[in-house]
């Protein structure tokens, strides 16, 4: 009789005294806040390192945290910094509920747990050789930031680099000194948009779908990165369709209700995926059947 | 393995061994005129001479003219309340020296004996092992409180009004996962179990019990019960291709139907033994300085449970009925490798408005292949 | 100097028309030229235009009163604007105004109206690149009316 069926590995007596620490993820490390910049009215950036100097957390382009503002609670919120200087995490925050407006309250030397990273990837590695497109909606530029510190700093490794970003209005932009930084370069190409402008705005008005028409990419064999609001996507989705891209080749970050992010609580489900984990980056084909089905 | 065959008088000797080796023995005891699960401390709290009467939205406890002691099926209570429990603290958090910290919540798990557990429910167990255990991530509280139990299945010979354990392939009889598996022979004057070991702890409980070697006609005679349990089962699930049937049919008008009854009170989430949806709580001191976070029972009926920043994903009842189902029959394959259902029917029994998984199942599954008229008669 | 034909033929609303169309229509074009912050038309003005842009970014503005002049949508190079030609009363809806210096192909609307009402045919495949180009913008405009990237507070 070699083990009980019954699960019984260790004897009752051992499994007693088995040690209950959760695994690397359940439970919050401490990180401290060493800056914290206001982006737009609603949101600010933070940065972030651990309290005890512990382990740099290495993450992913397009994995998020959980970030645990004490009394407060929890939220997912995307990585935005550099992938190469995992040092110092990077959080863009939006003021939208209790623990969002808590995080954006912080100020520098404050102190705050965080779980992670948690999540799938864009596979920027596998877009080497080709051009990479990506279009990003409003805070959807957060999750993306990561892709464009990568690709440029192997700048080399790929074809050409588009951003199309669309934005409520000009005061709405994130990242202005990036997007300043990456259209100064001779090598990428950078398109910004906004849903409505007054006379000191000289650039795009009209949503970034719009943009994708002119996008100076091979259709044929590029990648795209997309991330914004469902609605935006959906539509940026029949836009790169349009231009002559298959499914497979176009890539969206979703946005569920993501409370373990380990895939225990239930709540991030979209058909047969947990958000949390099989996401939130999926390629087109995989979530395409339901992000048309209403109220999935 | 040992198969042996005990005398009715040989439950409390069985129940004796067990608290032994136990801290306490889980078991069907009848209470607020139910069959519920709770702490045994004799064979004399087991519900002997009770059964059930379960239809869609009916649960009535009475009088069996035997004294049977497991003559009824699945009460209120499924298993996961003791192995993933309602109400669980997860961690603890202090400001101390410029820093949070951490603890998480510690389970020191009592060590269980779960006694009349039916093959439904082993399912389950089954089910919720491989949600707890098996992905990347590992609940460590309910790891722990596994590891901790023993198990005593009892076969069911008593299948309810909503049951359909036969067409999901779980049940009437156990196939593994347990220590100990009964059958209750009664009649012609005889009262006995056939009990069969599942591990070399439930051989050693076993021999504890006044037995006899089981012949033939022992087993015989349990086929025979088990055989014509699976006779009468009150329901049936075809879940053949039925996960894809689902997702072809999410737009079907039969949810709109279901929607029209269904109160989303979420009372099938709480008693379906596989259900395993939570949310998070978090306590905080009055100070400021220090808080827990609980982790709780959710269900997907509820209108929270599908929050995003500026609204509710699943605003319908309809939309949640059609995430509960689907999950359950769809969703839990791709994830789990397995349906979610264990065709236990506490969701039937349970439903205030008697909406029944099988019957609803039935109706979308009527969308593909069945002539429109008979669809309509149906 | 490329003719207007050429550069209707480079433009993609004319792409894969045929080129006897073109030159016929290319009649009715002329090239123009507008300088940066220069207004192409202005709100209630007679619509008597069409235009191709070859090259810059035109907005289309709607002056809102205590918030000024307001872009509703940019339009560049391969796009085309005006439609108030086409029906009475054959007035301008909107302001537009050149953000850069912008080139275009004008048509006088007039001629291009007696042109399609002589030659069905050319009238259909006028109407129908008029019609997907509408329906395009239309789509756009009702994805911008969705404000996606509003807050909306509700805890």
């Amino acid at each position: 009789m070699a083990e009980a069926p019954t699960g019984v590995q260790t004897p009752a007596s051992a499994a007693r005294h088995a040690a209950q620490r959760p695994p690397a993820g359940l439970l919050p490390a401490s990180f401290r806040v060493t800056s914290r910049r206001r982006e737009t009215r609603d949101t600010f950036t933070l940065e972030l390192v651990p309290v005890d100097g512990g382990p740099e957390i290495r993450f992913e382009p397009g994995q998020f945290n959980m970030l645990y503002v004490l009394g407060v609670g929890e939220v997912p919120i995307s990585i935005s910094g550099d992938p190469g200087r995992p040092s110092t995490l990077v959080h863009t925050v939006r003021s939208v509920g209790a623990v969002t407006r808590a995080l954006c309250a912080l100020r520098k030397g404050d102190v705050v747990g965080v779980r992670g990273p948690f999540g799938s990837a864009w596979p920027v590695d596998a877009a080497a050789g080709h051009d990479v497109l990506v279009v990003a909606g409003g805070i959807g530029i957060a999750p993306v930031r990561p892709i464009l510190h990568r690709v440029l700093a192997q700048r080399a490794r790929y074809g050409r680099v588009v951003l199309l970003y669309g934005a409520r209005t000009p005061a709405d932009l994130l990242y202005t000194r990036d997007l300043e930084h990456w259209r100064s370069r001779l090598d990428a190409e950078v398109q910004v948009t906004v849903d409505s402008a007054d006379r000191t705005w000289r650039g795009n008005v009209g949503t970034v779908a719009t943009l994708i028409g002119r996008a100076p990419i091979d259709a044929e064999q590029a990648t795209a990165f997309v991330c914004g609001p469902e609605v935006m996507m959906r539509f940026v989705a029949i836009a790169l369709q349009q231009r002559g891209m298959a499914g497979r080749q176009i890539f969206l970050s979703l946005e569920r209700n993501m409370t373990c992010a380990v895939g225990l609580c239930g709540h991030c489900q979209l058909g047969p995926y947990f958000v949390c984990k099989d996401g939130p980056v999926f390629d087109l084909p995989r979530v395409r059947p339901f992000l048309t089905v209403r109220e999935m | 393995m040992k198969t042996r065959v005990f005398q009715r008088e040989g439950l409390q000797p069985l129940l004796e061994a067990l608290a032994e080796q136990f801290d306490r023995i889980i078991g069907p005891t009848v209470r607020d005129g139910a069959i519920v699960l709770d702490e045994i401390a004799s064979d004399a709290d087991l519900p002997a001479g009770w059964t059930d009467d379960q239809q869609p939205g009916r649960y009535r406890v009475g009088w069996r003219d035997d004294e049977a002691v497991f003559g009824f099926a699945a009460g209120p209570h499924a298993w996961k309340r003791f192995l993933a429990p309602p109400d669980v603290r997860i961690w603890t958090v202090r400001r101390d020296a410029g820093r949070l910290q951490f603890e998480p919540g510690r389970t020191v798990p009592r060590r269980d004996a779960f006694v009349g557990v039916r093959p439904c429910d082993l399912a389950a167990l089954d089910i919720l092992d491989r949600v707890y255990l098996q992905g990347p991530y590992v609940d460590p509280g309910y790891q722990a409180r596994r590891q901790a139990i023993g198990i005593v299945a009892v076969n069911c010979t008593a299948p309810g009004g909503t049951c359909f354990c036969a067409s999901m392939g779980t049940g009437p009889r156990a196939g593994a996962g347990f220590d100990l598996a009964l059958t209750e022979l009664v009649g012609d004057g005889r009262h006995e179990f056939l009990a069969e070991a599942g591990s070399a702890r439930g051989e050693g409980w076993l021999d504890k019990v006044p037995s006899r070697e089981a012949s033939a006609d022992d087993r015989a005679a349990a086929a025979r019960a088990l055989e014509e349990a699976a006779g009468r089962m009150g329901r049936r699930l075809d879940a053949e291709g039925l996960g894809d049937l689902l997702y072809d049919h999410l737009d079907h008008e039969a949810w709109d139907d279901v929607a029209a009854r269904c109160l989303t009170c979420g009372n099938c989430t709480l008693v379906c033994p596989t259900c395993f949806c939570t949310l998070v709580e978090d306590r905080s001191s009055l100070g400021g300085e220090s808080a827990e976070r609980w982790k709780r029972w959710d269900s997907c009926f509820s209108r929270e449970h599908s929050y995003i920043h500026g609204g509710y994903l699943r605003a319908s009842g309809r939309s949640r009925y059609r995430q509960w189902m689907t999950h359950k029959l769809a969703g839990w394959h791709d994830q789990f490798g397995t349906s979610g259902c264990v065709g236990c029917g506490r969701c039937i029994t349970w439903c205030p408005v008697g909406i029944d998984i099988t019957e609803e199942a039935r109706r979308i599954r009527g969308a593909e292949g069945t002539p429109a008229a008979e669809r309509i008669r149906s | 100097m490329k003719t207007i034909d050429v550069l209707l033929a480079e433009h993609p609303f004319f792409q894969g028309m045929a080129p006897g169309y073109l030159e016929f229509i290319a009649g009715c074009g002329r090239n123009v030229q507008f300088e940066p912050g220069r207004y192409i038309h202005r709100e209630g003005q007679e619509a008597n235009e069409f235009y191709a842009i070859r090259h810059g970014k035109v907005a289309l503005e709607i002056f809102v009163p205590g918030r000024g002049p307001t872009t509703l949508q940019t339009l560049d190079e391969g796009d085309v604007f005006g439609w108030s030609w086409i029906f009475p009363p054959y007035k301008w809806v909107f302001d537009a105004r050149a953000v850069e210096l912008t080139r275009a192909v004008a048509f006088d609307g007039v001629c291009l109206r007696t042109k399609c009402e002589g030659d069905a045919q050319l009238g259909y495949d006028f109407m129908k690149r008029f019609a997907q180009m509408v329906a395009k913008r239309l789509d756009a405009v009702r994805l911008q009316l969705l404000d996606v990237y509003g807050t909306v507070e509700r805890r």
